[in-house]
This record gives C-alpha cells, structure tokens and sequence, in this order.
C-alpha cells in the first residue's frame, strides 16, 4: 500500500471532514458568543446617558426614534432622540415598559404576526415588512392612518387599527380580525416602536424616503 | 399491508413514515393552494382560514413530512447497511403512533383554534409564532423524545451492525440534527436574540445537516441502484461532507446581514454562503459520473442492458442532483451577496428560492426513496417507469419550476418597485403588489401550482399501485 495516494484514501477524508467541521463550529461558537454581548438589550441608564446599544432597552418608548443616513457607516440608521409621549406618557419606568414590551412580542407570536408579515425582514411576504413600521409615514401627522382611524396619534391609531383592521381596509387584501384586546395592541405598538430602534446594519434601505416624511427631530 | 417482501421489521417501520409523509406531503401543497388562492382572491376564506393559518400548515407540513421520509429512509437503509435488525425497533414503532397522534392534534389546534391571547399558554399549547417552528412548546418536548428514539436506535444499531461510512456520517449527522432542535425551544423579549438562535435551527438544518443527509442518501442510492462501488460513493460522500459542512455551518453568517447582528457578519455570510453552491456541484457530478461509470462499465463487457435497477427512484435521484444545485445553489446564490439581499431580504425572491430548494433539494431524493420503499416491499427485482410515473415526476416537476419562475419574477418586481424606488413603506409595498407584473405572476404561479397538485395526485396513485403492475421484473 506504500505507493497509494492520500487523496483517493477514504480515512484521509473522513479526518479532513471532521477538522473542517470542527474548526467551522468553533469559529461559529466564538462568534456567537461576541454577536450575543453586541445585541444584549440596553437599559435606561444607557439611554440617559446617551450609550448606542444595537437593541436599546424597552424605555426606548420614552423617546422619538428617527431612521437616517450614517456618513461613516453608508447607511440608515435609528436615531434615538428627545423625549416624546407614548400613549401619553413619556415616563413609562423600566419595569412598566419591559411589561409592555414582553407583552407585545407575546403578541406578536400568539396572532402569528410572521406568518403573513415580515419582522426584521423574516417570515412571510402577505402583508408589510413591519421592521420599521412605527416609522412609516402613513402612521405620521401627515398620513392617511390617523384620520382613518380618526385618532390624534402615532400610537393610538396603531393600536385601535390593531383591534379592529377589517375596519380599515388599505388594499383588497386585509389583515383579519385576530381578537387583539386594547391592552395587547397597546403591547404590540410598543414592540414595533421598540423594534424601529434596532440597528438592522440599513436594512431596509431609503426606508419611508421617497415619502420624504422622516424630517429628523 | 399483507403479502409483502419484507422480513425485516426495520422496513415495515419505515413504510409506515413513507405513508404518513405521502399524506402530509399531499397536505402540504392543498394548503399551499388555498395561500396562492388568496394572492390571487384576497377574500377567499378570509377570517376562516387566514393566509397566515393555511401558509402555517403549508410549511409546517413541508417540514413534518420530510423529517418523516428521512426518518422513514433511516430506517429502510439501515438493514442493508448494518446487516442487522434495528435495534429497540419495537420502541421505535410505538413512538411512531406517538409522533403521528401528536401531530394530528397540532394540526387540529392550527386549524381549529388559530390564534390565542398574549400569554404563555398560547405558546404552550397553540402556537409558537415563530416560522416554520410554530408548533406549541409541548409538540417541541415530544418531538425531542421522539428524536431521542430515533437516534437511539439508529446509534445502538450503528454500533453493533457492520458500520459503514453511510451509517457513520448518519449518525454524526442526525444527532446534530437533533440537538439543533433545542436552539429553537425558548421565549425571549428580544427579538434579534429570537432570530439569532431560530436560525440555528431553520439554517443549521436545511443548509447543512439536511444537506449531508440527502449525500448519505444519494450514497445509499447509488450503491443499491446501480451497483457503484461503495469505496468510490464514500470517498465521495467524505468530500461532500467537509464542503456541506465547511462552507454550511459558516454561511448561517447570511441570515446575520439585517437582525441587529454585528456588521461583520456581512463578509463572514458572503464568502461562506457564496460557497455553499460548491458541494451541490460535487454532489451533481457525483450522481451522473456514477452513473456514466457504471453504465460504461456494463457496456465495456458487451451488455447494453441499464444499470439501473429501479427508474422511477433514479429517475428523482437525478432530478435532486439537477434540483439541489439549481435551486439551492443558484437560486440561492442569486441574493446571497449583502449587497444584493439589502434589496431581496423577505421578498418573493426568497419565496422562489425556497420552492425550488426544498423540492430539488428534498423532496425529490426522498420520493426516490419511496419508490425504493415501494420495490423492496412488492420484491421487484427491477423497478420500471409507468405512465403515472412519468407523469407524476412531469408534472410535478414542471408546475415546481414554473412556480419558481413565477415568484422569481414577482420578486423583480418587488424589488424594484417596493424596495428600490419606493423605499419600502406600507404603501411602497402595496404599490409593488398591484403592478401587473406581480398579479399577473401570481396567477401563473397558482395555475402552476394546481398542476403540482395534479401530478401528486398521479404519484401518490402510482406508489399505492405500480407495485402490483405487470410490467416490471420480479
């Protein structure tokens, strides 16, 4: 056997597969552990003072949230700014908003929001990507949303168009009634505004642009 | 069934996964009906099977039914590779019941219940909400007991039967594919963490332990089919595995551009996801050099006589080998590259690629096995293609590449209008959906699709029959 060839050796490929899989885990567990610190959630000291975490802390409802373009980094991202009121307060504790927002993404699994929705582009192409949702223009002081449903405000019109969408059609195909209750809807807005404040390295790109409705704070 | 070839119990387990998967498969793509009705209806049974509910059994039963026929082909080849009878197999055929009751029940509960309040029992006991992985945390913890028995047998046997490198890389390959399963059991408030650890499970499978399942497989089948010889399958089948695995484990970096994961995973997803077409190329030569090898061989000794002991399964072995590579590997390299997928990510695209993947990649090999299934259990000594057949793998495997083509070109459309020019807001999305581009390539895609559902029909009519048909050789 002395002249026989390592590559047509059966042995010397099954070693070479288990290293290559080997390596290829280790490197993916390394880098696991480095990606799971980088997208930990914030909290609110890191809000007040002003720390960029890539998933901010659910008190981010406290606070106006803007999408724009990052000169260094080439493109869009969320913008945590001053103090605005979420359903009328713009004091919800650590406690209240985590309350809300473990309320919201309950939600958002118990009506099976992906199976016709994308979240952070992932899931299922019936209906909107809701990533950026709570930036949508159509949901601002100048879009169709709140006078559709004939409420003063981002989160109020989100959340009544949450209980009752078969009430407010956008397009012949409509969003069911999921029996969502005026607590859980105010649960869900929280998740989607907290979800705009994730940093989603741009994606999506020119979000709400063309609109030209993200006038900044 | 009575009267039938088989003596090793092994086998008759593994007819009954074949069966159960043969009728979700069926399920799957009713449901899938109903999902491009509604594209093309939006009414139809609107607020009585939602499209979120009837798109949630299309995949869920896509899943089910494949890990199913794996499971089922695990257990056929078993036998002939390990020279043994399965070990614990009457464990293993009551945790089969077990398997298949729970399953009816989580389909009723879909069906029936839906959707439930903000709480954890919704995700105890209706639905987890998570894609592909919907099925209620109680469904989670009996399929873990039911892997648990099927790697036990599968690792018992293993290690008292002859092990050859097929059965080698099964075993290391299905207890990955096990374990991964956990990656996906747990709740968190934070989503880019849910999605982080979601696609340990929804990549981890169909982009590596997946893969290397179908190269055992496509091992197995070459070896039984047409005689290769098994010192050349499994060198082959070693090659394959260090490229799955090499660029497989890594390219799970492509699902990191967009969640709130780190920039880097840009160039780490890139570089391995682009190489991930590689292996289905190894895998695609691997099966026709084979066969050209062999047949050549046949005809070196004067016998122009086919290799190939059973049309029908080579005929969809071949069909994977064409399909993984096409549908897997470029249509999924198409919007692999960050630059491209910024615009592509949740788009038709995506929905295009998964179509062809899935069927080229899984489907087909597994169907192929049913046919062996059906040629062991009816003593065929050599399996020949009837009308059905023909039909069936026609029609099947036209309507799924004509529905590719059709997502394919509704995803343009998508892309450019909703995401490039319009910045993709609600309203940008709807305007890409009214186009006549999009509407018109959803009605192609449910024209095609009624034509997959007709060629199922004529398969699923020619494996409950073709073992009876006079016209192979006994």
């Amino acid at each position: 056997m002395a002249n026989k060839s390592v590559w047509s050796d059966n042995r010397f490929w099954q070693r070479s597969a288990t290293w290559v899989t080997g390596f290829a885990s280790v490197l993916l567990i390394w880098l696991t552990f480095d990606t799971s610190v980088q997208i930990a959630m914030g909290n609110d000291e890191d809000l007040k003072n002003g720390v960029t975490k890539r998933v901010p802390g659910p008190t981010v409802i406290n606070y106006k949230i803007t999408y724009e373009m990052d000169a260094k980094r080439g493109h869009e991202v969320p913008v945590i700014g001053e103090k605005e009121n979420f359903f009328g307060r713009d004091d919800w504790s650590e406690e209240e908003a985590g309350a809300l927002l473990h309320l919201g993404k309950l939600g958002s699994q118990a009506k099976n929001c992906m199976d016709c929705h994308t979240l952070l582009g992932n899931g299922a192409y019936y209906a909107p990507d809701l990533t950026k949702a709570w930036l949508d223009p159509a949901w601002g002081p100048n879009g169709a949303m709140q006078a559709l449903t004939a409420k003063e405000t981002k989160e109020e019109a989100m959340a009544e168009f949450l209980q009752h969408p078969d009430r407010y059609p956008t397009h012949a195909r409509m969003m069911p009634d999921l029996g969502i209750t005026a607590k859980e809807a105010k649960g869900l807005v929280a998740f989607l505004k907290h979800m705009s404040s994730i940093d989603t390295n741009g994606f999506p790109r020119n979000f709400g642009h063309m609109q030209g409705a993200i006038n900044g704070k | 069934m009575a009267n039938n070839h088989l003596t090793s119990e092994s086998k008759q387990l593994a007819t009954w996964y074949f069966t159960f998967a043969a009728i979700l498969f069926g399920a799957q793509l009713l449901f899938g009906l109903v999902a491009a009705i509604q594209y093309v209806m939006p009414g139809f049974l609107y607020e009585i099977l939602d499209f979120s509910i009837a798109r949630i059994l299309h995949i869920n039963a896509l899943v089910v039914w494949m890990v199913f026929a794996m499971f089922g082909s695990v257990y056929w080849l078993l036998p002939d590779e390990t020279g043994i009878e399965t070990i614990g197999i009457k464990i293993g055929k009551l945790i089969y019941w077990v398997f298949v009751a729970a399953i009816v029940v989580v389909v009723l509960v879909y069906l029936l219940v839906q959707v439930g309040p903000a709480d954890a029992t919704t995700i105890w006991f209706i639905t987890e909400g998570r894609e592909y992985i919907e099925a209620p945390r109680w469904a989670d913890w009996g399929i873990v007991v039911v892997a648990l028995t099927f790697v036990a047998n599968l690792f018992l046997t293993g290690i008292k039967g002859k092990q050859t490198g097929i059965v080698t890389v099964l075993m290391a390959d299905m207890i990955a594919f096990a374990g991964l399963y956990l990656a996906g059991m747990f709740f968190t408030d934070n989503i880019s963490v849910d999605q982080y650890w979601w696609w340990w499970v929804i990549h981890l499978w169909v982009e590596a332990t997946w893969e290397v399942f179908v190269g055992a497989i496509a091992a197995y089948g070459l070896i039984t089919m047409i005689g290769a010889h098994r010192k050349v399958v499994e060198m082959w089948l070693w090659i394959e595995v260090a490229m799955l695995f090499g660029s497989g484990i890594l390219g799970l970096g492509h699902h990191y551009f967009w969640i709130g994961t780190p920039e880097y995973w840009w160039e780490i997803g890139a570089l391995f996801s682009a190489l991930e077409p590689l292996p289905l190329v190894a895998m695609f030569v691997h099966v026709l050099y084979d066969w050209g090898k062999t047949q050549g061989g046949e005809e070196a000794r004067g016998s122009s006589a086919s290799v190939i002991k059973n049309k029908p399964a080579f005929t969809w072995f071949v069909l994977n080998a064409f399909g993984n590579f096409l549908g897997a590997g470029i249509w999924g390299f198409f919007h692999t590259l960050p630059q491209v997928n910024l615009y592509t990510h949740g788009s038709q695209f995506t929905s295009a690629h998964g179509h062809l993947a899935f069927f080229g990649a899984y489907a087909t090999i597994l169907i192929g096995m049913m046919y062996i299934a059906v040629q062991g259990t009816n003593g065929i000594k050599i399996m020949k293609h009837t009308k059905a057949s023909i039909w069936g793998v026609s029609m099947v495997t036209g309507g799924v590449v004509g529905m590719t083509v059709a997502l394919t070109i509704a995803g343009y459309v998508q892309v450019l209008v909703s995401r490039a020019q319009m910045g993709a807001t609600w309203a940008a999305y709807f305007d890409g959906q009214s186009g006549s581009w999009f509407t018109q390539a959803m009605d192609w895609r449910l024209i095609l699709g009624a034509v997959t559902f007709s060629g199922f029909l004529l398969l699923a009519k020619d494996l409950l029959t073709t073992g009876k048909s006079p016209v192979h050789e006994r």
